[in-house]
């Protein structure tokens, strides 16, 4: 049996693989058009790119956007759902919102239709006491009707489960009885966390998503395991962990964020190796730019994210905000005379003028064209409908040349950018400033620098393969899995010792989950938080904690000082309150060779070596501007900008007055000139 | 003249300022009204006339207009006398409806920003505070008939001299208000906003230099007041009348109302509120400010591309609300202007655009706060509580598309609080949270459906308030379809059903263990006839419950 590890990422566009031999620390890469509908067929077909025999790998870990896109697209299993009397429309009123602070239009499609939400009477008060006893009868009677009705997933999910579950166990018992599917989902069981319509959309996400994403995955399985793969297959979720193919359905919902996370789990591998704990990632492609913030060498995990409007998903995933569209924004000058870049966007389809697909609206792609920082050679006779596009629609409205037009694009979008990523940080209580970038993504390098320039950020670190960042991601990613309970009490009057025993429960049944793994293993460690805040607050802090047996003192210290971190207040007169107990349990795999991304064989002795040409690229002014090849920069590179490097997956840019250098592990550091 | 790059993005940046400010005060907020629902507002106002120049974009809606006729107040006060001139660190607090405001429990800061010893402009921020005083816990009161029941009203004072803040004032402050030992954490918090904009500002100002700035704000005032009468001229020569009806001001039970005419004038729209009702008795006034943001505001929904900025209100006229009860003077009681009527002046303003502008313009939303107060005493705990259930309802179906079911107020852009959460803090037991099922309003486009929810009292005393609307008549329906489900109020009390004199407001129906109040908000106005409803949409709807099959046979004819 091989023991090759492989990751690979399906995204919208493109499926990627990086493919690792950890005796040899040989690498194979490979891109290759995602398939639709069946991604399996993208898998195999990036396997036969690599020129990879399935029998020779040992692991194959898998980032998906199966459960996103059905989200999204609402193509979903056919779901019922059980719930309390008189609260079967909490999933179709949501919070009482609209999608935007200003326009009094909007939609929204419920995860499961009024018919399919039926009502029994049962009910728990706030503190768990029964009020109305479950009617086992009317479960069987609803069971039969979703049965009818053509269900294959179930949902359960009624009031104040979290407090006590009793009645959830009870009637999934019955259903299970009467009903042979394998899809139960219990509200209380995926989030014990009060907030009855957070708590059912992701439980009715899960229930729904979950036979997409079993008969997927099953099959991707079957598919490996024909051509020769003897090992399990292993998913990406969205929590930055992975689990293995036979468990990651019971909870389907946190492979919403597969894609993203494994971006942020490569970013903290890479920056950790680096000597970089401190990154805001920044990943921007053609329809959408991501940003997380890496503190400490760790991955942020929220556990309130919205995928779509009014589609909260609450359980821990990695916190990746989207700031915004990516290359294909749209630019125009509006009625007034000034100059707006998005938030519409050209997509992927039919994307910006210069992809020659049918575009004809100006798009930040084609400014970057005009300006040379894009290779012109690559695009081809739609390069000149790209200048055209851009002479027409910004440039002679605003009265500019058409280089000073598609420069005012680049800048407009790059402080858009810049502010929603100083956003981004502020909101959870960063200075950019401590930051290095870690820009990957299509388009993430070209735009890095000035980025960085703009939010006083020093350092742009540029991973080896910023295209298949995601994939890397999945090569390298640990074994997580993550714990919350509510406690719900002011500090003084909570019982240290149930503290105490809940967080050790929590770290117990994380290492048995890990146990039962068949990867190979080379530490597990479990890190603890308590959400806390002062009473008569709603937002929450969350509080690191340095081991599972806080005192008091040290829990009201700890929160204190994170509070005055973050909000530069103190408040002595109030007492704090102590509300969840977090523990996550992580198995780190024994380490990756990551030295050889770029094949040392393909390095020239000398910076000349790796020169392909020069071109003129706008800066303020046309520069006559060395490009090399990526692949050949020699090993210790130095240079100075202006300079645009080119690989397979994206182009760089080097701006003047920027300082460019690599470290062993083919990383490119760019020091940012101020 | 500033170069168009620079000016985009100073004006980006501008914006930055203020959502950063937006972000600490709601983060750092106590008030669950700030921290929860965003009934907050930050903004950059000139320092010459307090004319808006950038504001956070996740403020709340009412206050899109407030701040600049506050901060022009406070400017002119100065400038007078009335008021101590500002000292760098200093920061003002103001309430006064009067002065350029809304309702008491709407509490503005301002605070200049200085270079090199001059105002460069005011920094502004508006909370809304859970209580200020008055006759009744939260300040909603149904029945006032004077400003003075209404809570403590602060002319503009210095709350921080020198930067620190006056602890003897603060104490006045807090001996006038309930719940005072945690409005600490809000002050701080809305203090702490602005000097965030401060700081933020200064690099802004230190990178661009003022010059620049100041070139670069006014032209983006140029750039708004364009932009608006490009989108005006835009439209067809006329004028469209429309109203708007309020209930009842609480005290007299009889409608008031909003008579609304706008017509185009070239690059400019005039909105003349001449005929509608005169000052109230109760608390159903609006002041000048809050009547002018709500035209603003109901504008922007329409052109929601438009940026906030002062320019954006200059061509827009807004006539005859003197001696109406839109323009209301001391003393008389203003509770319900911010949450209630101006939704109706929106509406009013609504139903005329959609005159000339049916593409943009959607039929009525419910607009209510529906906001009902349950105060009383838990014998569990032993503690006082007032608890507010504010809801949403339907919007107005559109050109395109339905109206949303339970969306927020046209004035508001914040969440319901979760029934598990109403329930884990107050003695009470939800019997039911449900779609209010028939009230969206028959059209081409249907409106969205209201909430229907009931609540039991379960142990000790209570009284319940109400301060709603559209009891009397339902949002309106437009270009042929039919007005939304008007809101019911109903007490469920020892067997019998108790239906309050005003409809939609009351004040301190005592409740008992096992009462029960059952609330259905309004549903959305349709748009459009009826009949031209595709059938399989009409069948969708009648299959999944949200009419009855005889109801939507006789709403949308059967063919």
């Amino acid at each position: 049996m091989g023991g090759l590890v492989a990751g690979v990422d399906v995204g919208g566009t493109f499926t990627d693989l990086c493919i690792c031999d950890p005796a040899t620390g040989a690498v194979r890469l490979a891109k290759v058009p995602t398939s639709m509908p069946n991604q399996a067929d993208g898998v195999l077909a990036a396997f036969a790119a690599a020129g990879a025999a399935l029998a020779e790998v040992g692991l194959v870990v898998h980032g998906t956007t199966t459960t996103t896109n059905a989200v999204l697209e609402r193509r979903l299993a056919r779901t019922g759902l059980i719930t309390t009397a008189g609260f079967r429309d909490v999933l179709e009123l949501g919070r009482r919102t609209r999608p935007r602070p200003y326009g009094m239009t909007g939609r929204f499609v419920p995860v499961i239709p009024r018919d399919l939400r039926l009502e029994v009477d049962e009910r728990m008060d706030a503190r768990g006491r029964v009020l109305v006893p479950l009617d086992a009868d009317a479960v069987r009677a609803a069971v039969g009707r979703l049965v009818a009705a053509g269900c294959e997933s179930l949902v359960i999910h009624f009031l104040h489960a979290y407090a006590n579950p009793a009645h959830e166990l009870a009637a999934a018992a019955i259903a299970a009885e009467l009903w042979q599917t394998p899809w139960i989902t219990m509200g209380h069981a995926l989030l014990s966390e009060s907030r009855e319509y957070e708590r059912g959309v992701t439980a009715a996400v899960n229930a729904a998503v979950r036979p997409v994403l079993e008969r997927y995955v099953g099959r991707l399985a079957d598919e490996l395991a024909a051509r020769g793969y003897a090992r399990e297959l292993l998913v990406m979720n969205g929590n930055g962990g992975m689990v293995s193919a036979r468990a990651v359905g019971r909870e389907a919902v946190k492979t919403v964020m597969s894609g993203p996370a494994s971006g942020v789990t490569a970013a903290v591998v890479t920056g950790r190796a680096a000597g970089m704990e401190n990154l805001i990632t920044f990943d921007m492609g053609g329809t959408s730019t991501d940003v997380a913030l890496i503190r400490g060498g760790l991955a942020p995990v929220s556990n309130e994210i919205e995928i779509d409007y009014a589609m909260p998903i609450h359980v821990p995933m990695v916190d990746v905000r989207t700031v915004g569209a990516g290359g294909g924004s749209i630019a125009r000058v509006d009625a007034a005379g000034l100059l707006r870049v998005g938030p519409d966007s050209a997509g992927a389809d039919p994307g910006p003028v210069c992809y020659g697909r049918g575009g004809t609206r100006a798009t930040l792609s084609d400014a970057n064209l005009v300006l040379g920082r894009l290779p012109p050679d690559r695009f081809g006779i739609a390069a000149g409908d790209a200048r055209a596009a851009i002479a027409a629609q910004i440039a002679a409205p605003l009265g500019l040349a058409v280089e000073a037009a598609a420069e005012a694009v680049v800048r407009l979008a790059n402080t858009h950018m810049a502010g929603a990523m100083r956003m981004v940080s502020v909101s959870l209580g960063a200075d950019p400033r401590d930051f290095a970038l870690f820009a990957f993504g299509g388009a993430g390098p070209l735009h890095a620098s000035a980025l960085a320039r703009e939010l006083a950020i020093p350092r742009v670190l540029i991973p080896a393969r910023p295209g298949l960042t995601n994939a890397l991601g999945c090569v390298v990613a640990d074994l997580r899995h993550d714990f919350l309970r509510t406690v719900g009490r002011p500090l003084d009057d909570a019982d240290m010792a149930e503290v105490h025993a809940i967080l050790a429960a929590q770290e117990a049944e994380g290492r048995a989950l890990i146990a039962a793994e068949t990867v190979a293993i080379e530490a597990v460690r479990a890190e603890f938080w308590a959400d806390m805040q002062f009473l008569g607050q709603t937002h929450l802090l969350r509080v690191p904690l340095p081991h599972p047996r806080p005192a008091r003192a040290e829990l009201q210290a700890a929160f204190e000082a994170a509070y005055l971190a973050r909000f530069r207040v103190s408040l002595p007169e109030i007492r704090a309150g102590l509300v969840n107990l977090a523990c996550s349990v992580i198995a780190t795999r024994p380490p990756v060779d990551l030295t050889r991304l770029i094949d040392p064989a393909g390095r020239r002795p000398t910076l000349a070596g790796a020169l392909t040409g020069r071109r003129p690229v706008w800066f303020g002014g046309w520069q006559e501007t060395p490009v090399y090849r990526r692949e050949r920069l020699p090993e210790g590179v130095r240079l100075a900008g202006p300079a645009v490097i080119e690989q397979m997956d994206c182009t760089i840019l080097i701006e003047p007055g920027d300082r460019l250098a690599d470290d062993a592990r083919g990383n490119l550091i760019v020091e940012v000139g101020r | 003249m500033i170069d168009p790059v620079t000016l985009a993005v100073i004006q980006a940046q501008l914006q930055q300022v203020c959502d950063e400010m937006d972000l600490a005060f709601s983060r750092a907020a106590f008030s669950p009204v700030i921290a929860e629902a965003d009934d907050r507002s930050d903004g950059i106002y000139d320092a010459v006339d307090g004319a808006l120049i950038a504001q956070g974009a996740r403020g709340l809606p009412v206050f899109v207009g407030t701040m600049q006729f506050s901060t022009r107040t406070l400017i002119a006060r100065i400038a007078a006398g009335e008021t101590a001139p500002p000292e760098p660190g200093d920061i003002y607090i103001v309430n006064d409806p009067y002065l350029g405001g809304t309702h008491l429990m709407d509490v503005r800061f301002a605070m200049p920003v200085w270079r090199e010893g001059r105002i460069f402009c005011w920094l502004s921020n508006t909370g809304h505070w859970p209580d200020t005083g008055g006759m009744v816990p939260g300040g909603f009161s149904a029945s006032a008939i004077a400003v003075e029941q209404e809570g403590l009203r602060l002319p503009p004072v210095k709350l921080y001299k020198r930067g620190a803040m006056d602890r003897e004032l603060w104490q006045v402050i807090c001996s006038n208000i309930r719940v005072a030992d945690q409005r600490i954490g809000d002050v701080r918090a809305q203090a702490a906003a602005l000097l965030v904009g401060e700081d933020r500002l200064a690099t802004l100002l230190d990178r661009w230099g003022e010059a620049t700035v100041t070139a670069a704000i006014a032209e983006m005032r140029a750039l708004a007041a364009r932009q608006m009468r490009a989108m005006i001229a835009a439209m067809p020569e006329g004028s469209w009348r429309s109203r708007a009806i309020v209930d009842s001001d609480g005290v007299v039970n009889a409608p008031l109302t909003i008579a609304l005419e706008v017509s185009r004038r070239g690059e400019q729209l005039v909105f003349d509120f001449t005929g509608s009702s005169p000052p109230c008795a109760g608390p159903m006034n609006s002041v000048r400010a809050t009547t002018l943001s709500s035209v603003y505001l109901a504008v922007r929904h329409v052109f929601p591309d438009v940026p906030l900025s002062a320019g954006a209100f200059e061509p827009l006229a807004v006539r005859g609300i003197e001696g109406s009860f839109l323009d209301a003077r001391y003393p008389r009681p203003v509770s319900g202007c911010a949450a209630e009527v101006s939704q109706r002046i929106a509406e009013a303003v609504f139903a005329a655009l959609v005159q000339p502008l049916p593409a943009l313009v959607a039929a009525a939303p419910a607009g209510t706060s529906g906001n009902f107060a349950l105060g009383g005493h838990d014998p569990e705990t032993g503690r006082d509580y007032v608890m507010y259930q504010i809801s949403g309802g339907g919007y107005g179906g559109n050109a395109d598309h339905d109206g949303l079911s339970n969306g927020c107020s046209t004035i508001g852009i914040s969440k319901a609080p979760p029934v598990e959460i109403m329930e884990q803090r107050f003695p009470v037991l939800y019997r039911r949270y449900a779609l209010h099922e028939g009230s969206g309003g028959a059209g081409m486009h249907r409106g969205g459906f209201g909430v229907d929810y009931e609540v039991e009292l379960l142990r000790g005393v209570a009284r319940a308030s109400f301060v709603m609307d559209h009891g009397r008549v339902g949002p309106q329906g437009v270009l042929g379809g039919q007005d939304g489900g008007v809101n019911r109020v109903e007490i469920l009390r020892g067997g019998e059903v108790v239906v309050p004199e005003h409809l939609s407001k009351a004040q301190d129906i005592p409740l008992s263990p096992g009462d029960r109040v059952r609330v259905r908000t309004p549903g959305g106005g349709g748009y459009g006839e009826p009949a031209r409803r595709d059938p399989a949409a009409v069948a969708e709807d009648v299959r999944l419950g949200r009419y009855d099959a005889r109801d939507a046979q006789r709403r949308f004819g059967g063919r």
